[in-house]
């Protein structure tokens, strides 16, 4: 690509794009070049600001400082409108046609002036908008309405609106996320059909190897700075990049699964099926988990991991057989399962902001005797001593690291036989995730409780665990001992 | 869309022919009673060019349609200028006072745009009731000018303002600004990504809204003779505009007629059950908003969205 393009001047320049929230900065003094005809990946970490750096770019946030130089001409600090109108367009993960209106409609609205003068249908606007629907495939589909389609035709119909007044800047936020191995084939040929027109392509993903074989360049950030920029290959094979994805030499310490004496495994998922609407987000799924191991399910965004948990807890309707103990769960309530003892502590943490670090503990253990609670708090304690220093101050006030310490007691508190852990490092620096991950062992060796943890960080995920299994695009598709995790599926989490 | 427009179109066309024969064999009685539903019928349109279509919830349709109804009345009552221009001058204070209403509380999201507009409805009833001198106060304005008394007339004037203003506000609601609008009202940040400026729309939007509400009020004072807090200005009036809107079915503006016809009529016809009326009524618009919030005509509509 630097052949045909390298010549040529940027289309876009970031130069020290920052960007802070209160005192976070998520974005850090970042910048980088993108040229006409090129796909330049912008990679992180969840939590890295690799989001916030587009949503900066496109005006959606203000940048706090930097400039975004596009042909020559600064346009950091407008106004998404005005700089869509400029010669940008956005394809959203999350899309909420117009449902009402035929996909065409939808397309003309992409089309139409900011103007309130408008007042008339365009005819020139109707045949330039069915061009585009067959440009990005949907012209089979495009005199329907959004609510009969499959979902990979709702993601074309982004696409479609993002192309549509014909923009240098494409920006495409996790082009693959919810897409059938079949489909991300489809669109990568789309996204690189953008390219050869002669847009300049910036795609924001998790990881570099879902993207590895559409992009020209890497940007690989974290923490809200650029650890390396590159093709592909090199970034991959970069060891900060790899220190931050896979860990550096992960001691493991797993327990082979014969130590485990139970006959039947505690916790039994069986070919679990659940969709979200069009979209299956998990296809077939089977984990199981004995009495006292550790397992850890290993996943990108998207991937399926917390509608695993939540069906577990009981939160989704799905088909298949999710047993405990042999004894099917289905039927019974959350609330149930959850008083019975597979205790999930979500990825959102849901802690009651406006009450004392005391009070979320006490409130875990609600349903314990006096010196049961007592006596669990200074067991958690012992776990957790940051948590006894902060004990009476109020949870919003917590770092994110003390949040998720508080979050994991107070479901400790409620004494889980299983406990489930979906991402709790997300957001966090890597000084917290230390503490977190010794806490984790400490949990592990002194007690006996079934841990089933959810991590896209698989620095995180395997030190502590027996087993792990990967989910990916809704499907296991790898079990395993951690030691084995780096060498059969590491390269997927780079 | 396309034989669905049409279709509606000739069933409209077919109702309106239909009820402007009504004055040759109906009572007077019965005309009143349809004359104020066609304003309450715009007031609800109105209304839900906002809802359904900006996404934005205004609490206080009546800080609206009370701005222009009283600003007429107020008028008229001081200089004796003809009604035609008192209505106009209401119209367009009502587009004002929303222009200067909206432009701040656009800027704040959810719930907050709709305090805003609950709080300036009882900042105006409050404007009422201190500066009683001007405004009548608690008692009322008396109008000394009316437009026509024959109920006939007035029956006529109202149903072809009714139809003129749902045929604009519709016609608005399926033009590029409306579609404009339903994106905004969706999905913001998408739509500016789409290089739509949002509080522009939006505020458009309002004061199209307001222009409407403050001509309707206006209107309907001039038919009434008199205008008081508790028919154009009192919240539980704005609500009722609301339940008719939502009754009748979001997004579908001539929905919003059809059911401030119905609660209007309905509340009449249940009048001899007296206190009772009132209830069977809001007992009823519950029951659609929980079981059936796409209202009557909305139901209508995604069923056709379906096929």
């Amino acid at each position: 690509m630097d052949a045909v393009s390298g010549n040529f001047a940027p289309t876009l320049e970031v130069r020290g794009l920052t960007k802070r929230f209160g005192g976070l900065t998520a974005v850090k003094n970042l910048s980088f070049d993108l040229r006409a005809g090129e796909i330049f990946g912008l990679i992180g970490p969840n939590g890295s600001g690799k989001s916030t750096a587009m949503k900066s770019i496109m005006g959606i946030e203000r940048p706090t400082s930097g400039e975004v130089i596009f042909q020559g001409q600064n346009v950091a600090g407008l106004p998404a409108h005005k700089i869509a109108r400029q010669g940008f367009g956005m394809v959203f993960q999350h899309s909420r046609p117009l449902n009402r209106q035929t996909v065409l409609e939808n397309i003309m609205v992409a089309l139409l002036p900011d103007s309130l003068l408008a007042l008339f249908h365009d005819r020139a606007l109707i045949e330039r908008a069915e061009a585009i629907a067959e440009r990005v495939g949907l012209g089979a589909v495009m005199r329907r309405k959004p609510p009969t389609l499959p979902f990979a035709d709702l993601r074309r119909l982004e696409l479609a609106k993002a192309i549509a007044r014909d923009p240098k800047v494409v920006l495409v936020d996790e082009p693959f996320a919810g897409l059938t191995l079949a489909e991300v084939g489809t669109f990568s040929e789309l996204i690189a059909g953008f390219r050869d027109e002669g847009r300049a392509v910036l795609l924001v993903d998790h990881n570099v190897k879902s993207v590895a074989a559409l992009v020209d360049r890497v940007l690989a950030m974290y923490l809200g700075e650029e650890i390396c920029t590159g093709a592909a290959s090199d970034v991959m094979k970069n060891e900060t990049v790899r220190r931050v994805y896979l860990g550096g030499a992960i001691e493991t310490s797993a327990r082979p699964e014969t130590s485990f004496h139970d006959k039947e495994p505690l916790l039994q998922v069986e070919n679990v099926n659940v969709f979200y609407g069009k979209a299956q987000a998990l296809e077939n799924v089977s984990i199981h988990v004995h009495k006292s191991e550790f397992v850890s399910v290993v996943g990108l965004n998207g991937a399926g991991k917390t509608t695993l948990f939540n069906a577990i807890s009981g939160l989704l309707p799905y088909t298949g057989a999710i047993k405990r103990g042999g004894e099917p769960l289905r039927g019974t309530s959350a609330a149930k399962i959850a008083r019975d003892g597979i205790v999930q502590c979500p990825e959102s943490r849901e802690l009651f902001g406006e009450m004392t670090v005391r009070e979320n503990l006490d409130l875990g253990g609600y349903h314990l005797a006096d010196d049961v609670r007592d006596k669990q708090i200074e067991w958690l304690f012992e776990l957790f001593p940051i948590l006894r220093e902060r004990q009476s101050q109020l949870a919003q006030t917590l770092s994110g690291g003390e949040q998720q310490m508080l979050a994991i007691g107070r479901a400790l508190m409620m004494q889980p036989k299983i406990l489930i852990l979906d991402e709790p490092t997300l957001g966090l620096a890597p000084v917290i995730l230390e503490q977190l991950s010794k806490a984790l062992e400490r949990l592990r060796q002194t007690s006996s409780i079934t841990m089933l943890l959810g991590e896209q960080n698989v620095t995180f995920a395997l030190p502590h665990a027996d087993r792990v299994y990967v989910l990916e695009h809704a499907r296991i598709v790898w079990e395993g001992d951690p030691a084995r995790f780096a060498a059969e599926a590491g390269e997927g989490y780079l | 869309m396309g034989l669905f427009t049409s279709r509606l179109f000739w069933i409209a066309l077919l109702v309106i022919a239909f009820a402007a024969t009504l004055p040759l064999y109906v009572s007077g009685y019965i005309l009143g009673l349809l004359t104020v539903a066609f304003y309450f019928g715009v007031f609800a349109m109105s209304w839900d060019l906002l809802f359904g279509f900006a996404g934005e919830v205004n609490f206080g349709p009546t800080f609206l349609i009370g701005t222009g109804a009283y600003t007429a009345g107020i008028i008229n009552n001081l200089y004796g200028v003809s009604p035609y221009i008192c209505i106009f001058i209401g119209a367009m204070a009502a587009v004002v006072a929303g222009f200067i209403l909206a432009l701040p509380a656009l800027r704040v999201r959810g719930p907050y745009f709709g305090l805003t507009t609950l709080v300036a409805v009882l900042m105006l009833q409050n404007f009422i009731v201190v500066f009683a001198e001007l405004t009548g106060g608690e008692i009322g304005l008396t109008i000394p000018d009316v437009i026509t008394i024959n109920a006939g007339a007035n029956y006529w004037l109202a149903l072809g303002f009714m139809t003129v203003s749902g045929a604009v506000l519709y016609g608005l609601s399926q033009s590029p600004i409306g579609l404009v609008l339903q994106a905004s009202g969706q999905d913001p940040v998408q739509a500016g990504a789409l290089g739509f400026n949002i509080v522009k729309h939006k505020l458009f939007a309002f004061v199209v809204s307001a222009f409407f509400s403050g001509l309707s009020g206006a209107l309907l004072v001039f038919y009434f003779g008199t205008a008081s807090v508790g028919t154009v200005v009192d919240v539980a009036v704005g609500v009722n505009v609301i339940v008719a809107a939502v009754l009748g079915g979001r997004r579908t503006v001539i929905g919003a007629a059809l059911g401030a016809v119905f609660l209007i009529v309905a509340g009449e016809f249940l009048r001899p059950t007296g206190e009772l009326a009132t209830f069977i009524v809001s007992a009823v618009a519950l029951i659609v908003v929980l079981f059936f919030p796409g209202g009557f005509l909305g139901a209508a509509m995604s069923r056709e969205a379906r096929t």
